[in-house]
């Protein structure tokens, strides 16, 4: 029998992800700060600690490169920790143990160990919380050989993904977009996964593939819908996972639609947007192009307080149907 | 003034310190910026609930002798770095309130220029270097800024506040050592207000008193009651004098209480409504700065009231001022990101 769907916030998801890994196995266990009776600082723990208590939702003090390393050192030697950012904003704290020790240490004891951590980060601008709340920071840890780096777009991939990650044997680092949490969706009842390093074909179309990372999937998925009524027919790809890359996805899209635009939101120089771009440069896509590969990304500033300001910085709605359309009628 | 309190004023021989060392009228602006400090944050959380300001604030109500106590003896140029919870710091040091609310309404004339808002406001020509949105992001660079001083001979001195939560950061540890090494002029003062967010410190830290770190790192760790005025102002001249006198740092731990929930998001479910009514009703440091005052002679009701209706045209004026000032061009999302260069 097929498992019950029903609506959950994406932030809900997370968290009944949360709770299906831990009753499954004694060894998950959540810590971070606030993630105990505050309900964490997004609500995405919720009462988890009513249900499991303080021994495996723990609070932790102020500390982030400290908690990581606890995490990155209990995944080493055999528990399954999920550890939540209270922002992504402060894993520049915890670069340290996240970037020299838990990416490499298997490789540098030569495959003798492994680090199974999850690590989630609440991402992205949109609150007012100014320039120290708001950056989008995925693309520093896709850098990074040895972790394994996703951004789950919608609350049934947030779960699956969630509950892969914890089945994962290497660390995994779940970016998710602060202004999803709320953001309702399908979700299937019980254990299911969502792979890693599989991208999703959102909406089919032939003439612009746009590939798109989190939030800027449903900004892209609505530019694509009105852009329906003049008649241009947008492929959206849900990128999901930007290391390690479904490159295969992207490739077959772009031969096929012979347009490519990466819209994300994080700074666009240096970013996602030219990873993409340069892999499909060297594939035999390349061959099939028609225009120039366009990138919309954040602006090179960090994010503004003031509400106009800070929409005005990274790609909205109107942007994505004015590239898109320039783009396909070859303005450019 | 009644004869009976004038006369204890007249003879100030066993007041406590602070009523000592300053000027009747110097007592009687510092309640004016308790006042100033608590009307100012009460007409920020009305606008933010009137949907004039946007984001979060973490209001420092029950907080404001601390702040005052602290900048007491600091001179205009001297510096200090805040946090988080920095309106009262901003305040004590200087800053005007029609310039906050500028900031918090994300405009150009505000202390940032709208780009900042209340979790970076500061008052760089007062001498703010600014709050932080990083727990225990301005530890190190008070540290700084006090090595600054020595190098350049400014005689300045640098206080950094942090809450109770920050001294959990290694940047806490790692910048004490550095500070007690060097002997430099900063004061560290961690305004205890007994959680960070929802984790109290009996939760999150091993020892009782924050002050006692101080003997890791060779320094005077004095712990004060946050919530009187002369406590803290004595304990900060104390220290400052120290500073001066390049003798090095201090760790000042000043105990007190936040009114509010930690931001604007909280349901307030790890402390009790009884412990909250009690520091409101029994420990509210403006309250006990103004009983002393009256008690005192140096101030009666009638002065109460004219600072009261004072700071109330002050804060209607500025919010006033704020919602007439201009909003950023979109246009200039590009500016300040680096140095203008001719
Ligand atoms: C490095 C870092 N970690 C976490 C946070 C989220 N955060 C903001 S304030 C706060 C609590 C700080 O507690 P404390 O230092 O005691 O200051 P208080 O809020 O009590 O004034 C937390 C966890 C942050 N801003 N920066
Ligand atoms: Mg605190």
């Amino acid at each position: 029998m097929d498992a019950m769907v029903r609506e959950l916030s994406y932030a809900q998801a997370i968290q009944e992800a949360m709770a299906i890994a831990m009753d499954m196995d004694e060894r998950v266990f959540l810590m971070g700060e606030d993630i105990g009776v505050y309900g964490g600082a997004f609500q995405v723990t919720g009462d988890l600690v009513d249900r499991f208590g303080t021994e495996r939702v723990i609070d932790t003090p102020i500390s982030e490169l400290g908690g990581a390393g606890v995490a990155v050192g209990a995944a080493l030697t055999g528990m399954r920790p999920i550890f939540e950012f209270q922002f992504s904003d402060f894993a520049t704290l915890a670069m340290e143990q996240i970037v020299n020790q838990a990416a490499k240490m298997r490789f540098m004891l030569g495959g003798e160990v492994s680090v199974p951590v999850v690590m989630r980060f609440p991402a992205g601008s949109g609150t007012g919380a100014a320039a120290q709340h708001s950056q989008s920071l995925e693309a520093w840890l896709g850098h990074v050989p040895g972790l394994k780096v996703i951004q789950p777009a919608t609350p049934h991939d947030a779960k699956g993904m969630l509950l892969a990650a914890v089945a994962d044997p290497d660390p995994v680092m779940i970016f998710e977009h602060k202004l999803l949490y709320k953001v309702k969706g399908p979700v299937p009842e019980g254990y299911y996964t969502v792979p890693i390093g599989k991208a999703d074909i959102r909406r089919e179309g032939r003439d612009l593939t746009i590939v798109a990372t989190s939030i800027m999937v449903h900004k892209a998925l609505d530019a694509a819908a009105a852009l329906e009524a003049e008649g241009i027919d947008i492929e959206v790809i849900d990128l999901r996972t930007i290391r390690p890359m479904d490159k295969q996805t992207v490739i077959d899209s772009v031969k096929k639609t012979s347009r490519l635009m990466c819209v994300y939101e994080a700074v666009k120089t240096l970013g996602i947007g030219a990873e993409v771009s340069a892999m499909v440069a060297e594939s035999e896509a390349f061959d099939y192009l028609d225009a120039p590969i366009v990138r919309l990304g954040g602006a090179e500033t960090p994010i503004p307080y003031n509400p106009e300001l800070e929409k005005a910085v990274v790609p909205q709605v109107p942007d994505i149907i004015a590239a898109a359309r320039d783009l396909v009628k070859g303005v450019r | 003034m009644a004869g009976a309190s004038k006369a204890v004023a007249d003879n100030r021989a066993n007041l406590p310190f602070v009523y000592r060392q300053y000027s009747a009228e110097q007592l009687r602006n510092v309640l004016h910026k308790m006042y100033l400090i608590r009307r100012f944050e009460e007409g920020a959380e009305e606008s933010y609930t009137r949907g004039l300001i946007h984001g979060t604030m973490h209001l420092s109500i029950g907080q404001e002798a601390s702040a005052m106590g602290i900048c007491m003896p600091l001179a205009e140029d001297d510096q200090i770095t805040s946090t988080h919870r920095g309106h009262g710091h901003c305040i004590a040091k200087g800053a005007e309130v029609k310039r906050m609310f500028a900031e918090f309404f994300g405009k150009t004339t505000g202390y940032c220029k709208g780009r900042g808002g209340s979790m970076h406001i500061a008052d760089v020509g007062k001498g703010n270097l600014g709050a932080n949105g990083i727990v225990g992001g301005g530890i190190p660079i008070a540290v700084g800024a006090a090595l600054s001083a020595k190098m350049m001979k400014t005689g300045k001195v640098v206080v950094s506040f942090f809450g109770d939560g920050a001294n959990n950061e290694g940047a806490f540890h790692e910048a004490l050592n550095m500070a007690a090494v060097w002997k430099l002029p900063v004061i560290f003062v961690c305004e205890n207000n007994g959680y960070g967010m929802s984790t109290s410190t009996a939760r999150s830290t091993a020892i009782k008193n924050i002050a006692e770190r101080a003997a890791a790192y060779s320094m005077p760790g004095v712990i004060v009651n946050g919530n009187i005025f002369s406590e803290v102002a004595e304990a900060s001249y104390k220290a400052v004098e120290c500073a001066r006198a390049g003798e090095g740092p201090t760790l000042i731990e000043s105990k007190t209480y936040r009114h509010r929930g930690h931001s604007k998001s909280d349901r307030n479910r790890y402390r009790s409504k009884e412990e909250i009514e009690d520091w409101m009703s029994n420990r509210d440091p403006i309250t006990l700065f103004e009983n002393e005052l009256r008690e005192f002679g140096f101030i009666d009701d009638k002065g109460i009231e004219a600072i009261r209706d004072a700071v109330a045209r002050e804060i209607a004026d500025g919010i006033e001022f704020a919602k007439a000032s201009p909003s950023p061009d979109v246009c200039d999302t590009g500016n300040y990101v680096y140095t203008e260069q001719a």
